[in-house]
Formats: C-alpha cells, structure tokens, sequence
C-alpha cells in the first residue's frame, strides 16, 4: 500500500497571535511551527496502518523552505520520504491544485491521509478540493478507519450529535481529526528516528501555475471583552438577575 | 439573480442552521435585490423557512436522496445553482456541509470561504470577513470568482424572523446514484435526546477543578435545569474522564452558545481558542488567579463543590417562577 500524507505547518497551539506589516500580514516573529494538529492524528493512523499491513508513507507538503524542520519532524516519526512544494500557500484553492497535480502524476498512492483542517487559517477545504480534482472518493472528519477484505474500508466519521460508518474503497482521501487514533497514542520522534531523519529523501518541487481564487486584504484581532463583574459566592441571586435582565440568555 | 442556502434538516425538520443562513441571505438580499432560494431534501416543513425570508423553497422528494451523501448532494447544489442563477451560496458550519463545502466549491467553479461572520462590505468588490487561528484572528477576505461560496459560522449571525411571500417547488434533478453503492452508510450511532453540543444555546463545561468523573453529576444536572448541552476542558477528555466529543477547545470543537457556564476550568489560551464565540460567559473557579476570568463576563470565585450546587437550587427556583 502506498499513503500520501498531505501535512501543514503551523503555529504551535499555545502561540500569541499578533499582525505586522499594517495588519496585513501574520507575524511570525517568535512563532514555534508544529504539525498540524489534525495532521497529527492522521499521521499516527498512517504509522499504524505502515506497521499492520505494510506501506510506504509519503509526506507532501506545500511551503517554503522555512516548513524543513517540520517536515523532518514528521520523517522522524516514520514517514519514509518527504515531497515538499515550493511556494507560499495563500489560497486554498490555489493550494490544492498543488497537491491535485502531485497525486494525478503519481497516481499509485492509494491512501491520501490530512487533518480535516489546519489550525491557522481554519479553511477545511484543500483536501476536499484536491479530492475533487483528481476524482477520488473522500471522507471528511475521521474519527474511525480499519482495512477490511481487499480494497474495502471502514470509515467512520463525526456527525451532529454521533457517528456514522461508510464502507467504501480505496483509493480515497480522507480529513482526520482527534479520535482517529487516541490522544496517548500520538507519537513523538526518538533519538534514532531523528538521526535517521536526517538521511531520508526530501524532493522539492516548483509550484505550478494556477489560479487564486481569494485573498487575505487585511488581519484585526477579535473585539477584547469588557470588563468583567464579579458576583460574590453568596449573592447568586445576582447572577441569575444579570443573566436574565442584562445577557438576556435565560 | 439569486442567493442559494443549503437548507439542513434535523429529525427531518429546518434544522437551526438553516434558519441562520436563510437570515443573512435575507438581510443581504434587502441590499441587492437577489432572490433568496433554499434547497432541501425530504424537508418536512419546507415553508417555515418563508418566515425567515425565504422566497423559494426547492425541495428534493427522491426517496434515494433522503440520506446525506456528499456528492450526490453537491450535484444537487450545482443543480440548483445553474436553474436559479445563483451567484452566491451558502452553507452551515455542520460536520455534513464542512464536509460537502469543497466539492459544491468545485462543483460550481466557486471561490470559497468559510467561518464567515459578517455580511460582505459595502465595497466594488466582495469582502468579508472570517474567523482564521481557531478564533484568535478575524481575516477580511476578498472572494475574487464571479461566483460564491460561504460556509457561515455557526451563531456568529443570528437568526432574525422576516416573513415573506413564499413557495415550494419538488426539485428532482437527475442524480448518478451509483455513489451511494460506492459509500455505504453501514452505521449510525446518535445520541438521542440531547441537544449537540455545537448547536445549543447554553453550555455547561467542566474542567479538572473537578478532580474526577465522579463528581459530574452537579454539571449534569445544572445542565438540565439550563436545557443545556455538557462539555470539557482537553484535560478532561484527555485523561478519560469525560468522552472526547465533550472537548473543547483548539483541537476539539469550536462552540459559539449565547451563554457558556465554565467550571474548574482556568482557561489556557488553547481552551480559550474554542469558546471565545461565546455571547456571554460565566467563570466559576477557586482560582482568583485564572486567565479565564479576563476573558469571561460573570465571574465567581469559589470552590464549584460549594457554588455549583447552590446555583443549582437558585435557578430551579427561578424557573418555577417563570
């Protein structure tokens, strides 16, 4: 078998979000860069799959050189060879016609594993959207997936208030998010998985042209609250009054 | 010209969501003059959406297509889109349209944007704007194709009665149904009963202030009093407590209720990231201390073993007054 995970870099979850350049622009300074989140469970499902059933796992990413230790990262956990893009990804759309064109001149993967979103700019789509333009099946939100009998799978994905199973078949794309694999069992690169790191392959590949269908004009940060009330422990009667006459939401 | 929604159903009826999106079509409608049209399928009570200020309800009564597929629905959308002449379409932020957003996006050849929370500007050409670092930044958002695709942030609009004038047309375009073949919905697992947790109005979260699973019985049961739904901090879910769909926070879910009540939760910038959607928030912690208190509205420093079963016997004597 062969998986694509398709991986972003992204601001560690603990970072402070600040804008530069007359807020046009995200300031990176002093930003830690990790796996996405939801990557990281995709990833770990990815080793799990490599352990069981035998793959060769391939990492793409689309960035500048700046995502290489992040991209290494993710080599030292246990992906066997890592493909990076060339080019800043501004556009959703632009994005996945990057991926789309990689996945339709290596047509052999029949696994291509991504978190359902990256936790930067929250689009969800450029999975769903390089799914599309290369005409394979896709399933979002991921919270369960086990190989059965040949090409068939089961799938399980988040639903409003549950979850539903798909059987389905390879090839497909699907968007992982936690519950894929359990929180404990997310791995971290050793010693030697990061000395090894260093000797795996790391193609880099032009951009090619495409089309940017939306563009980021301005950055502000979300209004900041009022001042809070304090309500003392034995006054809860206050509380409920303030909820009531002045939030209005009970 | 017109503004599609894809209205949602839930147990069959005009979901909340789809309430929402037919409330911005409206009020952006009353701008540009754009017919609002809603497309459905097997909705029961299709007409209640003219109360919201639909003109057009199209709703698909194919039996094939009463089940969620991604694909058959977007060719449905696409369906719509082209018959309507609909420059603009919008969908909700549930798992089945974050799901079937990027297909309908190719589908139609449209730009796409989602966590939208704002009508677009008033300008030459179309901006609006968006939620970008889980709630941590607001990006002014410029779609540049001729058409578009929204996906709304859940109650980041609200929903506003505007009764119009309006109909319901059987829509059954032809649909390759060999994709429900090619993805079989063996399974379903639903909690009955409950409201989910990123549709209710008012949330009741706990986080290890707790001290363990055995003492959620009191946030349970002012949940209840409250018709609200229960969450947790990633702590919580983390160590087993609770199950890892109560979670969140960054990487849980993101909630936008009117009211979120947090207890025993001290509020790190990554749970924050979750909840800061919030129209009001209650902080209850012994901590006098934690950053959660300079991010809420209502604060109350006490130990939640104390509190919590107090606020619990207050508000049951307010609503037996109500």
């Amino acid at each position: 078998m062969k998986i694509l995970l398709l991986m972003s870099s992204v601001p560690d979850t603990t970072s402070k979000i600040n804008f530069t350049d007359g807020d046009t622009k995200f300031d990176e300074n002093g930003i830690q860069w990790v796996i996405n989140p939801h990557d990281e469970f995709a990833l770990t499902k990815a080793m799990q799959l490599k352990e069981k059933h035998g793959a060769e796992l391939v990492v793409l990413n689309v960035g500048t050189a700046k995502t290489e230790p992040v991209i290494r990262k993710v080599l030292a956990i246990g992906a066997d060879r890592a493909v990076r893009i060339d080019v800043e990804p501004t556009d959703s759309y632009f994005t996945a016609v990057q991926i789309a064109d990689y996945i339709n001149k290596h047509p052999e993967f029949d696994l291509i594993m991504a978190g359902k979103e990256s936790i930067d700019f929250n689009g969800g789509m450029v999975h769903g959207m390089a799914a599309e333009m290369t005409n394979k099946k896709f399933v979002n939100a991921v919270i369960g997936f086990e190989m059965k009998d040949g090409n068939t799978v089961e799938v399980s994905r988040e639903i409003e208030g549950g979850k539903e199973t798909i059987e389905t078949t390879l090839p497909l794309v699907i968007g992982g998010q936690k519950g894929l694999v359990k929180e404990e069992e997310l791995r971290i690169p050793n010693m030697r998985g990061i000395m090894m790191a260093r000797k795996k392959p790391l193609e880099v590949l032009p951009a090619v042209e495409a089309e940017v269908r939306t563009k980021i004009e301005k950055f502000e940060k979300p209004p900041v609250k009022g001042s809070i009330k304090m309500i003392d422990k034995d006054n809860l009667d206050e509380l409920i009054d303030l909820l009531h006459n002045e939030a209005k939401v009970i | 010209m017109s503004i599609l929604i894809y209205a949602e159903k839930q147990n069959g009826k005009v979901s909340k969501g789809a309430k929402e999106l037919a409330s911005y079509a409206r009020a952006y409608a009353d701008k540009t003059g754009d017919q609002v049209v809603a497309v459905g399928f097997s909705l029961e009570n299709p007409e209640e959406l003219f109360q919201y200020g639909v003109n057009k309800v199209l709703n698909v009564t194919n039996d094939k297509l009463k089940d969620f597929n991604a694909f058959a629905y977007s060719h449905v959308i696409k369906e719509a889109v082209d018959k309507e002449n609909s420059k603009m379409v919008l969908i909700s932020s549930s798992n089945d349209s974050i799901y079937a957003g990027p297909i309908i996006a190719q589908y139609i050849d449209a730009g796409y944007v989602s966590n939208v929370i704002s009508l677009p500007e008033d300008s030459d050409h179309f901006v609006v704007k968006r939620k970008v670092f889980t709630s941590k930044g607001i990006a002014y958002t410029a779609i540049l194709t001729d058409k578009k695709l929204l996906r709304i942030s859940k109650n980041s609009f609200g929903i506003a009665e505007k009764a119009v004038d309006g109909s319901v047309e059987e829509f059954n375009p032809p649909v390759d149904l060999s994709v429900y073949d090619e993805y079989k919905v063996v399974n379903v697992e639903k909690v009955t009963g409950k409201v989910p947790l990123t549709d209710a109005d008012i949330i009741v979260s706990a986080g290890r202030g707790l001290k363990g699973p055995e003492n959620w019985g009191m946030i349970e049961e002012l949940a209840d009093v409250l018709g609200a739904a229960t969450a947790c901090s990633k702590p919580v879910a983390d160590l087993g407590w609770r199950p890892h769909q109560e979670h969140v926070g960054q990487t849980g879910k993101q909630v936008a209720p009117n009211l979120y009540i947090a207890v025993g939760i001290s509020g790190a910038i990554q749970h924050l990231a979750g909840v800061n959607g919030s129209k009001y928030m209650v902080v209850i912690n012994n901590d006098p201390e934690a950053p959660f208190f300079k991010a809420a509205d209502y604060g109350i420093v006490g130990d939640a073993f104390e509190v919590v079963p107090k606020l619990i016997e207050k508000l049951k004597a307010y609503k037996a007054n109500q």
